[in-house]
């Protein structure tokens, strides 16, 4: 059925092409606004914070640290993480002496068709990022086997880190400068803060279905 | 085509006007988008270069549809995304059960998507036992009262707050009235999760589908996209053929065009890119993706090089913001899924003029939606159009239905006008015995529906040309 | 936006036949306005209609007849001056698009762009300067929606009328929402054509305005029927018998 429709769909749009033919010029492209690295890192942190993501400046040393302090003090009594990924790595090593109210890491390594209820249940999530977008103050998530995609999107707090130097300008520059159409993964997302809505009375709501609380830390060195 | 009640405008229109209650939630919603797109593209040299380059990028993808579309469909299938064709929108939601059904599946979970809407999706899998469910928060809410969508972008819009609350509270078991914001949205949360959880399928639209890397795009604030398309085993994505676009670097000013356009923000919370199922090794990730791809009267439009600039549309809802017709009578008026501007060309090229074509007569060609569109589709020459067709029995004419309001009144009124102005002397004799008729002509046809709201016009005494004679102003 | 020319010596006027039927005075001080800069206004005699009604309802080779009976008319190089957004916008923008299939194409678009609206030629080609003589009063000024979006001269009109020292322009809060006219649009939908004018006359009575100048008189015709049905004692008068009125100190005629 299908190849029928298909047959008679490009049947009509061949012959619409050929009766009129147009040829398009295409303007030139919108220029890059480009910012120095500290514009990067302030563009990123105020427009992110404007959507209410939470933005900590940190560094490989300190950033694990950090991400502990934040997890007691919410109380957080479970951590999705993804153990085979530089993060994940650097996590579990800090979690070895500090057990006690530290929540309880679980690891992200089985599909997920075993892990279901642990991924819903679990109160936070922790991934790296491939990079960010300072114009227009959005994360670069490229979910991998090594970090699969629904440690962003399901528990109610994500944790995100991100290396300073990978803040791109533009969408457009990272596309063209990383040559993204060469090795499109299964997925990509771009992230700007937490999940939200405005359908109710065009009244701004957080936390609908996506994580209610986004908490960036971006890594200066 | 639609297994449609016979539009009644006029009582639509009536029904709208006399519903103090809408037109206030309508008006107060537009108001708030019309302002924030302002906000977002306050630079007016850089928003009409943006503009421009999106009007071309889409006319450039129209101008080799059927090449693009050959490999978007070689692309995904490559990366195993199997991809379906379907002429009619029976066609389309047969697809999409039949999937289900090879699944065995009874559960569908859904993102927003104006072409499941087109195919009356819900409805069709209901009738064979299946439950679709909306998940973005304003269709949820309509779903719950049994309603289509009122806007393209915020389908709830003609709702209130309070009525909201009693929607939720009726339908919803186990849950307290509340007429908070927060607490309805965690309510609905709570109620989705279980949802999202349980599904068997997800099911989405597409924002732009990327011919060179098989990529489908998808925007979204609520995060219920990425759930769909993301936790249950299989995910259906639906879209019309019109939303091809060549390259992956097309997409970013599209991107600014149609978010700054539809929410007036720079950026939604989530843009969403998909290329493939789930692939070797990964955890998680449908196992099946499909694309189903619809025509239902595009090809057609198509054909057609004045009106192909129809499908440049990115469906953002702007014309529906800015248009004075649709602040005065909503969404539903229109009765059929796309309603404001883009309904007034859209649903009579798809529908046939016969079904849809009065909605053309809901213009003052005011210009305000062509002013915002951000790809530049020339609206009002459209509705034009689609009057004109809608009176010429002309063979040169190509939508269906075309001559349906041909009638002599008309037909020889302008006949009548075009004779009068083409003959001058004519035209002054006319004019002289009107003056002197003037407020005695009889108030019937146009002449009593503009008096029902508004005085008899009067017609001077002298007209110009008289005054100007009179005055020695020279005529040549 | 438009690129204008050197002041010239002549222009061509045409009139529209809505100012020709029923605001010829109107017509007359747009007339007297240029004739006192110094400019030779030629009025051809058999001018009717732009073709608009007919263009907009769906009969475009009636409009396309009678468009270019009004081309023929004018065939010196002359600037052809409007007094109307709406004609003008007509005759500008839209007659390319009504004759794109005409052999005589390349000429219309030359004609085309020999049209300028009233004000945007008192301000950008002679400009004008006004002196107020008559009493100090509130108006509102209206933009028709070609005059604002097609002709882009709204800021030109409210230009002329700033000059007017002792004229206190209120503008309105909706400044660019459509009246309701439309044409035939007012008799093919009422209901919505009159909640539309009916919000304009609220608006216009917000601004404690005295009077509403407008440039069009379709708006005119709509938005004054409306009000006097309504007792609402607000008088309307197009922007050229206005200025004419102010800078010669005649009483008011609307």
């Amino acid at each position: 059925m299908s190849e029928g429709s298909r047959h008679r769909i490009f049947s009509r749009l061949h012959a619409a092409t050929r009766q009129s033919p147009e040829s398009v010029l295409q303007p030139p492209a919108m220029p890059i606004k480009t910012y120095s690295q500290k514009e990067k890192i302030e563009r990123l942190k105020t427009l992110m914070e404007a959507m209410r993501t939470e933005v900590h400046l940190s560094s490989a040393k300190n950033w694990a640290n950090t991400v502990k302090d934040i997890l007691k003090k919410r109380e957080v009594k479970s951590l999705l993480y993804a153990p085979r990924t530089a993060v994940g790595e650097t996590l579990a090593h800090h979690w070895g002496n500090d057990a006690g109210d530290l929540p309880h890491l679980i690891p992200y390594e089985i599909e997920i068709e075993q892990l279901k209820e642990k991924v819903f249940t679990v109160e936070a999530g922790i991934t790296s990022t491939e990079g960010a977008i300072a114009e227009t103050g959005a994360l670069i998530l490229w979910p991998t086997e090594k970090e699969p995609r629904l440690m962003s999107i399901v528990p109610p707090l994500h944790i995100a880190v991100l290396q300073a130097d990978k803040i791109h300008n533009s969408l457009s520059e990272v596309i063209q400068k990383e040559n993204w159409p060469t090795k499109m993964p299964t997925n990509v997302v771009l992230v700007s803060g937490p999940s939200k809505t405005a359908d109710i009375e065009m009244t701004l709501a957080f936390g609908v279905h996506g994580p209610k609380e986004l908490i960036v830390l971006i890594l200066e060195d | 085509m639609t297994s449609h009640q016979p539009l009644d405008f006029e009582k639509n229109v009536s029904r709208a006007l006399n519903d103090t209650q809408l037109i206030k939630n309508i008006k107060s919603a537009m108001a708030t988008l019309v302002s924030k797109r302002k906000t977002i593209f306050a630079d007016e040299t850089e928003t009409e270069q943006l503009r421009i380059l999106g009007s071309a990028l889409k006319k450039k993808a129209l101008s080799n549809l059927p090449q693009l579309l050959e490999q978007l469909e070689e692309k995904c299938t490559q990366n195993g995304i199997q991809v379906h064709w379907a002429e009619t929108t029976a066609e389309a939601n047969q697809q999409v059960l039949d999937i289900m059904k090879s699944h065995g599946a009874t559960r569908l979970v859904k993102g927003k998507s104006m072409v499941s809407e087109e195919m009356e999706l819900n409805a069709f899998l209901q009738k064979h036992g299946i439950e679709a469910l909306e998940t973005d928060l304003g269709e949820f809410i309509i779903q719950l009262n049994h309603e289509t969508p009122a806007h393209i972008i915020v389908p709830a819009i003609h709702k209130n707050k309070v009525q909201i609350s009693k929607i939720f509270h009726d339908n919803i078991p186990d849950e307290p009235y509340t007429e908070d914001v927060a607490e309805l949205t965690a309510i609905a949360r709570k109620t989705l999760r279980q949802k999202f959880y349980q599904a068997d399928v997800g099911l989405s639209g597409v924002n732009f589908a990327v011919a060179e890397t098989g990529t489908l795009c998808l925007v979204e604030n609520e995060g219920n996209g990425r759930l769909c398309t993301t936790v249950p085993g299989v995910h259906i994505a639906l879209m019309g053929l019109e939303k091809v676009v060549e390259k992956l670097e097309d997409v970013p000013p599209l991107l600014r065009l149609l978010i700054g356009s539809a929410t007036g923000q720079l950026i939604t919370t989530y843009v969403n890119m998909i290329t493939s199922a789930r692939r070797e090794g990964e955890k998680d990730g449908p196992k099946e993706v499909h694309l189903i791809i619809l025509d239902n009267g595009r090809s057609k439009i198509y054909a057609d090089p004045r009106r192909r600039q129809t499908l440049q549309c990115i469906r953002c809802g702007t014309c529906l913001s800015h248009c004075p017709v649709y602040n005065r009578i909503g969404g539903h008026a229109y009765g059929y899924i796309y309603p404001g501007p883009i309904g007034k060309i859209l649903n009579p090229q798809i529908e046939g003029l016969r079904a849809a074509g009065v909605l053309a007569s809901a213009s003052s060609l005011c210009n305000a939606c062509e002013e915002v569109c951000p790809v530049k589709i020339q609206i009002p020459d459209l509705i034009r159009r689609i009057r004109n067709e809608s009176y010429s029995k002309d063979p040169t004419c190509t939508i269906e239905g075309h001559g349906y309001k041909r009638n002599p009144v008309e037909v020889l009124t302008w006949k009548a006008w075009q004779i009068i102005n083409t003959h001058p002397l004519l035209n002054a004799a006319g004019l002289k015995i009107l003056s002197v008729l003037g407020m005695k002509l009889p108030k019937i046809g146009p002449l009593k529906d503009w008096t029902r709201y508004r005085t008899t016009p009067e017609l001077a005494n002298k007209s110009l040309h008289e005054l100007v004679k009179q005055h020695g102003v020279d005529h040549e | 936006m438009h690129k204008y020319p050197e002041k010239p010596r002549k222009v061509y006027y045409y009139g529209t036949c809505l100012v020709d039927m029923m605001y010829p005075e109107a017509g007359m001080a747009g007339i007297r306005l240029l004739q006192q800069e110094g400019v030779k206004v030629i009025f051809p005699a058999g001018q009717t209609c732009c073709g608009q009604p007919a263009y907009n309802s769906g009969f475009p080779d009636e409009a396309r007849a009678v468009a270019r009976k009004q081309i023929e008319l004018f065939p010196e190089s002359n600037p052809i001056v409007v007094p109307s957004g709406s004609c003008a916008g007509m005759m500008r923008h839209h007659y390319p698009k009504l004759f794109a299939d005409d052999p005589n194409i390349d000429y219309i678009k030359k004609f085309s762009e020999r049209i300028f609206e009233l004000s945007e030629f008192l301000v950008h080609v002679l400009n004008i300067k006004l002196q107020d003589r008559g009493d100090p009063i509130k108006v509102t000024w209206h933009s028709s929606c070609h005059a604002l979006r097609e002709m882009g001269i709204i800021e030109d009109s409210k230009s002329l009328i700033r000059q007017l020292k002792n004229v206190d322009l209120i503008e309105l809060q909706h400044e660019t929402d459509c009246c309701g006219f439309g044409g035939t649009f007012a008799v093919k939908q009422p209901a919505i054509s009159a909640a539309m004018v009916k919000d304009k006359t609220d608006d216009i009575r917000q601004t404690g305005a005295a009077r509403l100048i407008t440039g069009d008189c379709g708006c005119l015709l709509n938005i004054s029927g409306a009000m006097q049905h309504d007792n609402i004692r607000i008088g309307g008068q197009h922007l050229a018998e206005f200025i004419w009125e102010r800078i010669n100190d005649q009483p008011s005629t609307a």
